[in-house]
């Protein structure tokens, strides 16, 4: 451990090594392709050397951010915009290098232009920039938090570093800044680690972290990805606060346009490391010139109206009006809104007969907790806490709700992938009700045939060893249901309906993208002709533009086939798109459950209501217009699995 | 895999189904047609990988040469292990000369002991000339043990003659056929001894991983009890217990066994990670749900995802046993002459005296680190090649 005095001595000499690095990169101010910028990005190379080959993964892209506004890098993944925004900061990961290119800073609006990429990614130069001048705020905060420092520990060494502060001054800021980050109770949350915080504090003591230098310049990439839609509206809300409070100019990169939308002044949109399209977030949302742009516009699940027409944003139907704001909105009739997340809204029952009528299912699981040398108490967590769902025979059922509100279980109980503590899941296909919750695994067998799952992850679902012959016909083969040419030709048949060709067959996975890939998990599900299919999160994992194609391609098959889709998503935009019937799950209860069209034009619970809320709407037209909901259920029961 | 790396790999962008984009590098990289691209099987990736790691290339063809010598060592060596000439004792190497008129020949030494220094003395001769050649004929040996020959690669044209490529030890014996025939056991105790504890890690840590619970824990504990035992007198416990009348193949199949006893534990620790890692997998899941019985899903799903990681983790662990084997023959606990291996070799080197005067005879040692050293680097090539994301330097 260093000595206070000689870490004060370190930190004179790095300061001074790096205002020499500092001066040798000095440009003139000239050369700013902008008087008003505070970055300006020229002909950058980033390229990835790797034994696969080279990637140029930024590829010659000039960029300007101006002062005090918030610049969105928007693209989908592999289009280079995280390569980017590291670039700047010359921490590109490994084997990646800065080939070429110059990036030009001025912290100061009148202060020396520098070259960034001039400096050495290792120098104390560059290291004088990171955190004082240009902070940046990581996707995953899990990760980019040390699991083994508190938090103000973490954010304090940025001070540390960058100022002169005492021990006791630098707790004080601190304090503060977790303070204007809102984080309920800083004074003892600074001493908490990583782990004992949410997702949503996480990312806000992330957030303090990169701000409590002040830095002139915050890149954030994609900092609300990893958080759930209520969780991020809040962080979105807090970005923008502390942008004109502490008058920063703000790099936004993100692959979700609802997004932009909400708080983008410039949108860059990026695509195969180049940028295709640059302009103000009104121009690009409404006037694209560039084909990509269109498409990737085109190919946005809508929540609100179309896009392209260019409407007055009072004129915004559904989501704005159906907030109850104070008084009831005229054209939609309002009754009470109910708050109680153990009581649930149903709209009314569906009509059809039921292929599988869920009847207060319980899911426990049983959780370990205590010190390590401690008694060890044993704690039930309630994932799935009496839930009552009938799917009628032909229809998409959507089930949205947040991470750890018990969807993915529900799905997973069904498929009898756990087996559910409690109530019954009655499946009739027209030859009588089976109850599949009491079935042994012998039993289940045939109805092992009947649902089916289509899983989110495109890459962990198929087995890398096997070949997608092999993955397909796999569940005829064990059920000893065909064998040998004909197994071969039901498998080319099913790859062809899902839109691949019949000699993709003899391929391995890894040779398949990521879209390829789940057309493969879908004729996995198929191939045993299945009643009902369990879609879990099946897009999430896919960029927008293959989600649509996606979605078409489980509507047609369900035209076709005839197929039953119990769609789990957090994403209400798919749902919405594709759901006959939406049932919003919170905590393990069902809190709400209708037709889609009933259930989103006009919400009851108070949960439904801030979950639709909070999700961005791809129209900067409407931004600031729509209010934001929040539900906070009535103290007592839930308390506990909500903190 | 904990850092959150953005790299650009696989375009997933480009969703046209002739899955053309995410095969591109690797065509081009191999210089391989794209449909054998898309349909090779796991382990041609990894060899076409493999096959770009230059130290991992070095280190397979010492490998291969190693083990062919080891295999023919009658062949390749000049002498038997047990010809000797005592008045060459200590002979230092020869280095054959060449003409055109002669072909390859050295001269012939006697050896005689200073007075003063009591160090042996050699005196070449060089009226007259050892003839050496290629396939000559000269002691008798059984080629794999089941052809008798007598032809040898190189070495003196007529057979009573001596000639001493790497010098002689103190009994006169050639030190190049001695180190050629020691590689035999060394070089087989290693994949002998890992395969035993291969053998006993899938068991146990399969088990272990599998099922879980209290198992898993019961195993866990007898691995760290056996981890917790310090190696080498665990070593020294169990070979002293190695009856000294016992044959040389006896002790041999002895020692194998108790390096394996001690070697296995870690593997069945890699083995369990494994299980338990590849388990959570959503392909074990969705194996489940297509209602895989559980044996097919361990053997046909799960085993095979991690069977180039054991591989790789198996040839990372026979340089431990061939070094086990040569500290334990060179403590002389392990095997003794006449059994010929490159730690009994290493047994004449022991004291500085014989060092100072004959450092050939610590060529064995030399042996020992190519060995190693090459089955180190083939290991850490098959163990990158094996897993993509790693971190290559």
């Amino acid at each position: 451990m260093f000595s206070a005095r000689r870490r004060i001595r370190e930190r004179d000499r790095a300061a001074r090594a790096a205002q020499r690095g500092l001066a040798g990169a000095v440009v003139d101010a000239a050369e700013l392709s902008d008087a008003e910028a505070i970055l300006d990005i020229q002909g950058l190379k980033t390229t990835f050397h790797s034994d696969e080959g080279t990637v140029h993964a930024v590829d010659d892209i000039d960029l300007v951010v101006r002062r005090g506004r918030t610049t969105c890098i928007v693209g989908e993944s592999g289009s280079g915009k995280s390569a980017t925004a590291r670039s700047i900061l010359q921490v590109v990961d490994n084997p990646g290098l800065i080939e070429d290119g110059r990036i030009l800073f001025r912290a100061d609006p009148e202060g020396p232009v520098r070259d960034l990429a001039a400096l050495r990614s290792k120098g104390d130069a560059i290291r004088s920039v990171r955190g004082r001048e240009i902070g940046i705020i990581f996707q995953e905060p899990m990760s980019a938090l040390s699991p083994v420092h508190t938090i103000g520990n973490q954010i304090s060494e940025v001070l540390e570093l960058h100022s002169d502060l005492g021990p006791a001054q630098i707790r004080e800021r601190v304090i503060d800044e977790l303070n204007n980050v809102g984080i309920p109770r800083p004074d003892e949350r600074i001493d908490a680690f990583t782990f004992q915080l949410s997702g949503g504090m996480r990312q806000r003591a992330m957030i303090a972290m990169a701000l409590i230098a002040r830095p002139a310049l915050l890149i954030a990439d994609e900092p609300t990805t990893a958080l759930d839609v209520t969780t991020q509206a809040q962080i979105l809300d807090l970005l923008g606060e502390l942008k004109v409070e502490l008058s920063m100019t703000m790099i936004f990169i993100t692959h979700d346009l609802g997004v932009v939308a909400e708080i983008a002044d410039d949108v860059v949109v990026m695509r195969h490391g180049k940028v295709v399209e640059t302009g103000p977030v009104d121009q690009i949302f409404h006037d694209p010139q560039h084909d990509y742009t269109k498409e990737l516009l085109a190919s946005l699940p809508q929540r609100s109206a179309p896009l392209g027409e260019p409407e007055a944003p009072e004129a915004t139907p559904a989501v704005g009006d159906a907030v109850p704001d104070g008084g009831r909105p005229g054209s939609v009739d309002v009754v009470e809104v109910v708050s109680d997340p153990r009581e649930t809204v149903r709209h009314e029952h569906p009509q059809a007969r039921p292929l599988l009528r869920i009847r207060d299912l319980r899911m426990e699981f049983d959780a370990v907790s205590g010190t390590m040398f401690g008694r060890r108490r044993k704690e039930k967590i309630v994932a799935v806490n009496g839930v009552d769902l009938d799917i009628a025979e032909g229809e998409t059922l959507g089930l949205v709700g947040e991470s750890g509100c018990g969807k993915t279980t529900l799905g997973r109980c069904v498929m009898r992938a756990y087996d559910p503590t409690g109530g019954e899941l009655l499946y009739d296909d027209g030859s009588g009700a089976v109850d599949l919750a009491g079935l042994s695994q012998k039993q289940l067998l045939p109805y092992r045939r009947q649902v089916r799952m289509v899983f989110q992850d495109p890459y962990g679902s198929l087995n890398p060893r096997m070949t997608v012959r092999q993955v397909i016909g796999e569940p005829l083969r064990v059920a000893g249901l065909a064998r040998g040419s004909e197994l071969d030709d039901r498998v080319e048949t099913m790859l062809e309906r899902v839109g691949l060709r019949s000699s993709m067959a003899s391929r391995y996975p890894h040779a398949f993208s990521g879209g390829e890939r789940q057309r493969i998990g879908i004729a996995r599900a198929l191939i045993t002709s299945p009643k009902l299919v369990i879609a879990d999160e099946a897009v999430s994992a896919l960029d927008v533009s293959v989600r649509t194609q996606i979605l078409e391609l489980l509507a047609d098959l369900q035209d076709e086939l005839g197929l039953t889709y119990l769609f789990i998503s957090h994403d209400l935009s798919v749902v919405e798109r594709i759901c006959d019937r939406v049932a919003v799950m919170y905590y393990g209860n069902l809190v709400e459950e209708g037709p889609a069209e009933q259930l989103f034009a006009n919400p009851q619970h108070g949960y439904t209501r801030a979950l639709l809320s909070a999700v961005p709407v791809a129209d900067p037209r409407v931004r600031g217009t729509r209010e934001r909901v929040v539900y906070r259920p009535d103290e007592g029961e839930s308390e506990e699995s909500a903190a | 895999m904990t850092s959150q790396t953005q790299l650009p790999v696989a375009d997933p962008e480009s969703d046209d189904p002739t899955g053309t984009e995410t095969t591109d590098r690797l065509d081009t990289e191999t210089g391989r047609s794209r449909t054998e691209v898309t349909s090779a099987p796991q382990w041609k990736l990894i060899w076409w990988r493999f096959r770009r790691h230059r130290l991992a290339m070095i280190g397979m063809v010492i490998l291969v040469i190693l083990y062919v010598v080891a295999l023919f060592a009658g062949f390749f060596a000049p002498f038997n292990t047990t010809s000797y000439s005592g008045q060459h004792a200590y002979q230092p190497p020869q280095i054959p000369h060449f003409s055109f008129s002669e072909g390859f020949y050295v001269h012939p030494t006697t050896g005689a002991t200073d007075p003063e220094t009591l160090a042996p003395v050699f005196t070449e001769d060089t009226s007259q000339m050892v003839h050496l050649g290629f396939f000559v004929e000269g002691d008798p040996y059984r080629l794999l043990g089941l052809v008798d020959a007598n032809v040898h690669l190189f070495g003196p044209e007529d057979p009573g003659q001596r000639w001493y490529a790497l010098g002689a030890d103190r009994g006169g014996g050639d030190l190049l056929s001695k180190i050629i025939y020691g590689s035999q056991i060394s070089l087989s105790i290693g994949l002998v001894g890992v395969a035993i504890s291969l053998l006993l890690g899938l068991i146990l840590g399969g088990i272990s991983g599998y099922f879980g619970g209290t198992t898993d824990t019961v195993i866990q504990r007898i691995i760290e009890l056996f981890m917790s035992i310090p190696t080498l007198p665990l070593w020294l416990g169990l070979a002293a217990a190695v009856p000294p009348q016992w044959g040389p193949m006896q002790t041999y199949l002895m020692i194998t066994v108790i390096l394996s006893l001690v070697g296995w534990t870690s593997l069945a620790r890699v083995i369990r990670g494994r299980l338990l890692q590849t388990r959570g997998e959503d392909y074990v899941l969705a194996a489940k749900l297509d209602g895989v019985p559980t044996g097919r899903i361990i053997s046909r799903h799960m085993l095979p995802s991690f069977a180039s990681h054991i591989i790789a983790t198996v040839s990372l662990a026979v340089p431990a046993m061939i070094l086990s084997e040569t500290s334990l023959s060179f403590l002389g606990l392990g095997l003794r002459a006449p059994a010929v291996s490159w730690g009994v070799l290493l047994q004449n080197a022991q004291s500085v005296n014989v060092v100072a005067t004959a450092p050939w005879l610590l060529l064995p040692g030399l042996a020992v680190v190519l060995a190693v050293v090459a089955f180190n680097f083939v290991g850490d090539g098959l163990r990158d090649s094996a897993d993509p994301y790693g971190k290559r330097s």
